[in-house]
């Protein structure tokens, strides 16, 4: 009999789930608390305490892989030369690493650019700007900057080829440890963010694992594979794919709500869906993940009560604003706060609502009409994901949630807005037992064993609407 | 299209060769097929064209020209729209810090009875190198191309 144990090192919790891998099924989820600040391996003595009080035993594991999240998460800087150009395919290669992205950084780096970036203390820094043959003036200005700079975490460098040799050595003379990679966009408008992709998550695993005190844990497990978020999105996209015995679910979207930030990934191509749709601006990653570090149900449950207008948000969660107002104040007080009341539940609800429904709505494409000499043209940016069958719902408040299905039908298409990309009619699932990360490491090792550990955590959600969601005409 | 035989008026020379173009249709203009004809046909002439298409606006001809280092941007209209549309276009240029790029504008590039002399004399006006009438054949942009790259290798703005 052969099992895995995947650990996540969050920055709240360490999370534990073993799984066997004969039977391919969850044998138990476990969790101890964060301890990454003082000592990682007390939380992980505490998880796995729980995990053979839970099993009866210790089993044996084959596999003991993790992630992590733990120490603020990989903090990346990303710079490049054109905003809506390298830019932002360096951003994307650094979302799409499971990154917690601190800072962006576009044209000339300004010394007060240079003291913000000293400030934000990054892990990591991608440095991009220029396509290959092009631009290469203002990435060697801002390489010298950042050479001069008291800066000391590994710099990626994935810029115009024609001077990336150069950057990296004279960054390395410099004492930076600096890793050369492929452009982020070779040619224009062509994105090519997997070598980066794969270089920041080398330099995660050689060097920010020890950085931050997780490899003080190292008897307790064979290695930490990536970040949590790269890891979810690795579960996604075996989700998505399948394997090579079974096949997956084709297009996706999951939905991540967290304490702090809502996050969104989509397993879809997302071309134009329909007839004589023209697609316009950068090519967006088939792998896309998106952050909305300002939709948080409790780090910013104020700001996305805002987001909504505070009247028309107080209707939604059917509370009275003074309740409202009196609920937030709590929330601020204590963001560990979990609900009580039943106004408490409505307002968790709501805010869950909200989250899910701004995060989605930014992360899909958009479309606008524009008149033409031959009639009107719909101009497409971004993914249309009309056409996504699968949303899966992940994260406390959607699993844990006392109506799952109201929150995660933020995500379907506005019927009033025919330029929405939303998903249309897709099925609904819930991540019940918080396997996606898990699923996402243990693909690197046995895909199979993964994409059933990931199907067999999905839970259809049915229509809760009779029961317990708000009369749509009143919100 | 017709291919032309003289070496000297097909092909990149001297100082042009290798030289990178932006080029596209600006505007609400969706008439692809004279641009895509003339973005081949630099490309086969030893250019490095960034072709961005259709119904684009201005500002991201100078981003992608930014991005790409260009040395000319070369613009498209049909519609009659396009004196709209490149207002100001020499202005953005400069602002963003390509004073010195080399600015084409071709096509229908107006409406109504203006003559030709008039119609180059407002665009040229508006801070573009050369203005093409409609008609014109891919080779006399080429031979355009290879005349200003020469005279810019010599110093001057472009040949007169």
């Amino acid at each position: 009999m052969s099992n895995a144990l995947l650990i996540d090192f969050g920055s709240t919790y360490t999370k534990l789930r073993a799984f066997d891998l004969d039977a391919r099924h969850l044998l138990a989820t476990a969790q101890g608390p964060s301890t990454v600040t003082t000592d990682i391996t007390i939380g992980m003595d505490l998880a796995l305490k729980d995990l053979a009080r839970k099993l009866g035993r210790m089993p044996k594991f084959k596999y003991r892989v993790a992630c992590s999240s733990a120490a603020g998460g990989l903090k990346m800087v990303t710079i490049g030369l054109v905003k809506e150009l390298t830019a932002e395919a360096a951003r994307q290669a650094a979302l799409g690493a499971g990154a917690k992205l601190v800072g962006t950084f576009s044209y000339r780096l300004t010394a007060q650019d240079v003291a913000n970036i000293e400030a934000l203390e990054p892990d990591i820094i991608l440095l991009a700007g220029g396509t290959d043959g092009g631009n290469a003036e203002v990435v060697l200005h801002n390489a010298e900057r950042l050479a001069k700079s008291s800066l000391v975490c590994p710099i990626i460098v994935a810029c115009n080829r024609d001077v990336a040799e150069d950057i990296a050595k004279s960054l390395s003379a410099a004492g930076k440890p600096a890793i050369l990679t492929e452009n982020v966009m070779p040619s224009f408008g062509t994105l090519n963010i997997e070598p980066a992709r794969v270089a920041i998550r080398q330099v995660f695993i050689d060097r920010i694992v020890h950085a931050k005190g997780i490899d003080k844990a190292a008897m307790m497990f064979d290695a930490v594979m990536m970040p949590t978020p790269a890891a979810v999105l690795e579960g996604a996209r075996l989700l998505a794919e399948g394997t090579e015995q079974q096949k997956g679910l084709n297009d996706l979207l999951i939905v991540d709500i967290g304490g702090a930030t809502t996050d969104v990934h989509s397993v879809a191509a997302g071309a134009p869906a329909r007839e004589g749709v023209v697609q316009y601006g950068l090519p967006e990653p088939y792998l896309k993940r998106t952050v909305e570090g300002d939709l948080g149900m409790r780090h910013n449950a104020r700001t996305i009560v805002e987001t909504a207008g505070f009247v028309r948000f107080a209707a939604r969660a059917g509370l009275s604003e003074g309740t409202l107002q009196a609920k937030l104040d709590e929330i601020v007080q204590d963001v560990e706060r979990l609900p009580q009341s039943p106004e408490d539940v409505a307002l968790d609800e709501a805010l869950a609502w909200m989250a899910v429904r701004t995060a989605v709505v930014r992360h899909a494409g958009t479309t606008e009409r524009v008149q033409t000499a031959h009639g009107p043209v719909i101009m497409q940016r971004g993914k249309d994901l009309s056409g996504v069958k699968t949303v899966i719902g992940t994260g406390g408040p959607l699993a844990h949630g006392a109506t799952p299905a109201s929150a995660l039908k933020a995500v379907l298409a506005d019927p009033a807005d025919p330029f929405s990309l939303c998903p249309v009619s897709p099925a609904l699932y819930i991540d019940t037992d918080y396997v996606l990360y898990a699923a996402g490491l243990l693909s690197t090792v046995e895909p199979d064993s993964a994409l059933a550990l990931a199907l067999g955590s999905l839970r259809p959600i049915q229509d809760e609407r009779r029961i317990h969601e708000p009369d749509p005409q009143s919100a | 299209m017709t291919v032309a035989n003289n070496a000297s008026s097909d092909r990149a020379v001297g100082p042009a060769i290798n030289r990178t173009l932006v080029t596209g249709v600006i505007g609400s203009d969706t008439h692809i097929v004279g641009n895509r004809i003339l973005a081949l046909a630099l490309e086969k002439a030893g250019f490095r064209v960034v072709s961005l298409g259709a119904l684009t606006p201005a500002a991201d001809f100078i981003k992608a020209a930014i991005e790409t280092a260009a040395d000319a941007i070369l613009v498209s209209s049909l519609y009659g729209q396009g004196e709209l549309d490149c207002r100001g276009f020499r202005d953005q240029c400069i602002e963003t810090g390509l004073e010195e790029i080399l600015l084409y504008v071709g096509g229908n590039l107006v409406v109504g009875k203006r003559s030709w002399e008039e119609t180059e004399k407002t665009y040229l006006a508006m801070g573009f190198d050369r203005a093409f009438p409609p008609g014109t054949r891919t080779e006399q942009v080429i031979q355009s191309l290879n005349k200003d790259f020469a005279a810019r290798a010599a110093g001057e703005r472009i040949a007169r």
